[in-house]
């Protein structure tokens, strides 16, 4: 996973509530068993003329010349709804999206891009709008993302700052394997599984022996 | 010290207090399918690493595997075969049960899990599947994540996250006749909107939720992403332990005697603390239909296409948009709404209750002309049990199509498909753009009402069906 810092970068705005993971990138898309070859599907509903062309649709935002190598999508409410699929942010990473803001996430989906080293910036909708309206305007401005100030500037202006929690930041910006983390207090959870066994036998022992025998519908 | 149910589940699963703010939780039940699972599996042993706990995760074929009667790997998505060897392959390598596709135990893996007794009330259960909540309709915290944390909760048997906050929705009355909970979830969403539950672990109480049996409690959390909740909670009662009771996988002999005690004291207490509270009037709820592409957008089988002035202006764009989608106009009324295509299944209403409601509806009756009408089991075990109840012929004989277990075309994988422009109505839950097929356009609403649908050929109202 790649750390993060700071990003400078354009945006692009896509304003629309409730974008699903199925419209980041559709089922029909996810081909393979793994985790890269997706950026080719992102919002290929919506991207390409026809389902299953490859043929771009010049009206979409993303396609459009003065959008392109954007890395900030600045987007509406509840946005990753739908489908836990973790595609979805594989496939927002893989086309370079580095940063989303949005008033709201989905809850898994968010957890996903903490995963995957894309920084879920959420705030007020106003404060969404307004960022999208500057980059309505003019398409080439630089936004510079700072994670560790916790702010989004033009130049030295600061637009906004936001709030994160201190653990998906940390998270990001060490880029760190989050399994190895864990792993460091593999002795701890051994002991807790330990006495928890003593508290809920049930649930060890329930699932070390398969009643089929006594299966009922 | 008194606490919300989510309080208790939290503090016996806390390892320990990461800084900032989240916490170490200790995952008791990992459920993967093919289309995200494997993937997971496959990851963590190209890692080198291990399983730390194979006996507290389950692996299921049911995503995308084909639903036709005689089928074997080979997938109506193009690649899809890939997807099932892959996560056999890892399931095998990685000592993880695997209900494999002629398991008489496979089906959808929110099915499955209630009914071989996997989850269990006060547990963390998670799946890389956002429908996971269904499952805290026995009292476990289960919930959907990535494929990335699934690796996590794979190799650590932990996650690392922040306690939800917390809401209960207290819903009292009585469900009126032809209503399910289904249409009382749909009602939820319509009234508190499709973001209403956003992140929070949401404990539906109340006697209309006391008087649900589990099948019925386990389509009313099915729901709850659907509000954009983190999970969906129920207390455990004596309907829960009588469910799990000599279940495959439920405790036996003392332990379940200490299980059992355990379960029956899992809940609020009385001065718990919730971040919000809704209550909601159970009675005044009529049978459900989407309009739009989006459950938020949905009215009583008998009402209209609202007005797009109805959801302020933010909302006119996308309901424009939906409007557009789905061929409608406001002031068009659902009934009577001519359709193409019926179709019951899904992890929110294909278990053997289910069933049988649609059954004693189609019984005698024959589908409409020209509607391509499917039944899909949501499990083997629960086509096994229809089919020794007769209900296979009654779907049958109304000309629906009689499926093996699997999610099917509940969403489009790239394979079978509603056709473009389509109209179904379906028991599903999700009526997002091109979910059941490019450019198809679904109605959700109950297992009655597409079976009503069915037989109409247009929408109709299940309470205008004698029985
Ligand atoms: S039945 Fe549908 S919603 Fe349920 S798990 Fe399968 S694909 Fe997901």
């Amino acid at each position: 996973m790649t750390p993060f810092t700071v990003l400078t970068a354009r945006a692009a705005p896509l304003m629309r509530d409730n974008i699903d993971t199925d419209t980041i990138i559709p089922s029909r898309e996810m081909r393979t068993v793994a985790k890269t070859g997706l950026a080719d599907g992102l919002f290929a509903g919506w991207r390409y003329t026809s389902i299953g062309s490859r043929t771009p649709d010049p009206e979409f935002i993303l396609n459009r010349p003065e959008r392109r190598g954007f890395s900030i999508l600045v987007t509406g409410d509840n946005f990753g709804c739908g489908s836990s699929r973790e595609h979805a942010v594989w496939a927002l990473a893989e086309y370079g999206i580095r940063a989303i803001v949005a008033p709201s996430f989905n809850p898994i989906f968010r957890a996903n891009c903490i995963a995957n080293g894309v920084v879920p910036v959420s705030v007020e909708r106003d404060t969404v709008e307004r960022l999208a309206a500057m980059t309505e305007a003019d398409p080439s401005l630089l936004f510079t993302l700072d994670l560790p100030r916790q702010e989004m500037r033009v130049g030295d202006d600061v637009i906004f700052g936001f709030e994160i929690d201190p653990e998906s930041k940390d998270a990001l910006i060490s880029g760190l394997d989050p399994i190895a983390r864990t792993l460091r207090l593999r002795d701890q959870i051994l002991a807790f599984v330990k006495t928890d066994r003593q508290l809920r036998p049930w649930i060890y022992s329930a699932t070390a022996t398969d009643h089929s025998a006594r299966e009922t519908a | 010290m008194s606490g919300t149910l989510l309080d208790k589940i939290w503090e016996t699963h806390r390892v320990a207090g990461g800084h900032g703010g989240a916490d170490l939780v200790l995952i008791d039940r990992i459920l993967l399918h093919e289309r995200t699972g494997g993937i997971a599996l496959k990851s963590l042993l190209e890692s080198g690493r291990e399983v730390m706990a194979p006996e507290h995760a389950f692996a299921v074929m049911d995503h995308i595997v084909d639903t036709h009667v005689g089928r074997t790997d080979r997938t109506i998505m193009p690649t899809g075969t890939d997807f099932i060897r892959a996560t056999r392959r890892a399931a095998h390598a990685a000592g993880v049960r695997l209900f494999d596709l002629d398991d008489p135990a496979q089906g959808i893996v929110h099915v499955i899990s209630p009914e071989l007794g996997i989850v269990q009330p006060g547990a963390t259960l998670v799946c890389p599947d956002s429908h996971t909540c269904s499952q805290g309709a026995l009292g476990a915290l289960a919930w959907g994540i990535g494929s990335t944390e699934a690796e996590h909760a794979l190799a650590t048997s932990t996650l690392s996250l922040r306690r939800p906050r917390t809401m209960r929705i207290r819903i009292e009355g009585v469900l009126a006749p032809g209503v399910t909970a289904k249409d009382l979830a749909l009602a939820l969403i319509g009234r508190f909107g499709a973001g209403g539950g956003e992140g929070h672990v949401v404990e539906y109480s109340g006697s209309a939720v006391s008087a649900m049996d589990i099948e019925a409690r386990l389509t009313l959390c099915n729901m709850a992403t659907e509000f954009a909740a983190f999970s969906a909670l129920i207390a455990p009662d004596s309907r829960t332990v009588d469910y799990l009771r000599g279940r495959r996988f439920a405790p036996a002999g003392d332990d379940w005697v200490k299980a059992e005690e355990n379960w029956l004291s899992l809940r609020s207490d009385d001065d718990a603390v919730f971040d919000s509270e809704l209550s909601f009037d159970a009675g005044t709820v009529a049978p459900m239909v989407t309009w739009g592409t989006n459950p938020q957008q949905v009215v009583p089988i008998d009402g209209t296409v609202p007005d797009r002035n109805a959801g302020g202006p933010k909302a006119q764009e996308n309901w424009d948009r939906a409007l557009d989608y789905m061929g409608l106009v406001p002031g068009d009324r659902l009934t009577g709404l001519k359709i193409d295509a019926a179709f019951i299944g899904s992890c929110t209403n294909s278990r053997i209750s289910d069933l049988r409601r649609a059954a004693a509806i189609l019984k005698g009756r024959k589908v409409a002309e020209g509607v391509k009408a499917i039944c899909v089991p949501g499990s083997t075990m629960v086509k096994r049990q229809a089919e020794a109840e007769g209900l296979d012929r009654i779907f049958r004989d109304a000309g629906f199509e009689w499926r093996e277990s699997g999610c099917s075309m509940c969403f489009f994988a790239g394979g079978e498909s509603f056709g473009p422009g389509e109209r179904v109505v379906s028991s599903t839950n999700r009526n997002f753009e091109s979910r059941q097929g490019p450019r198809t356009r679904t109605h959700i609403a109950s297992p009655e009402t597409v079976a009503a649908s069915a037989v109409a050929g247009s929408i109709a109202d299940v309470r205008t069906f004698a029985r």
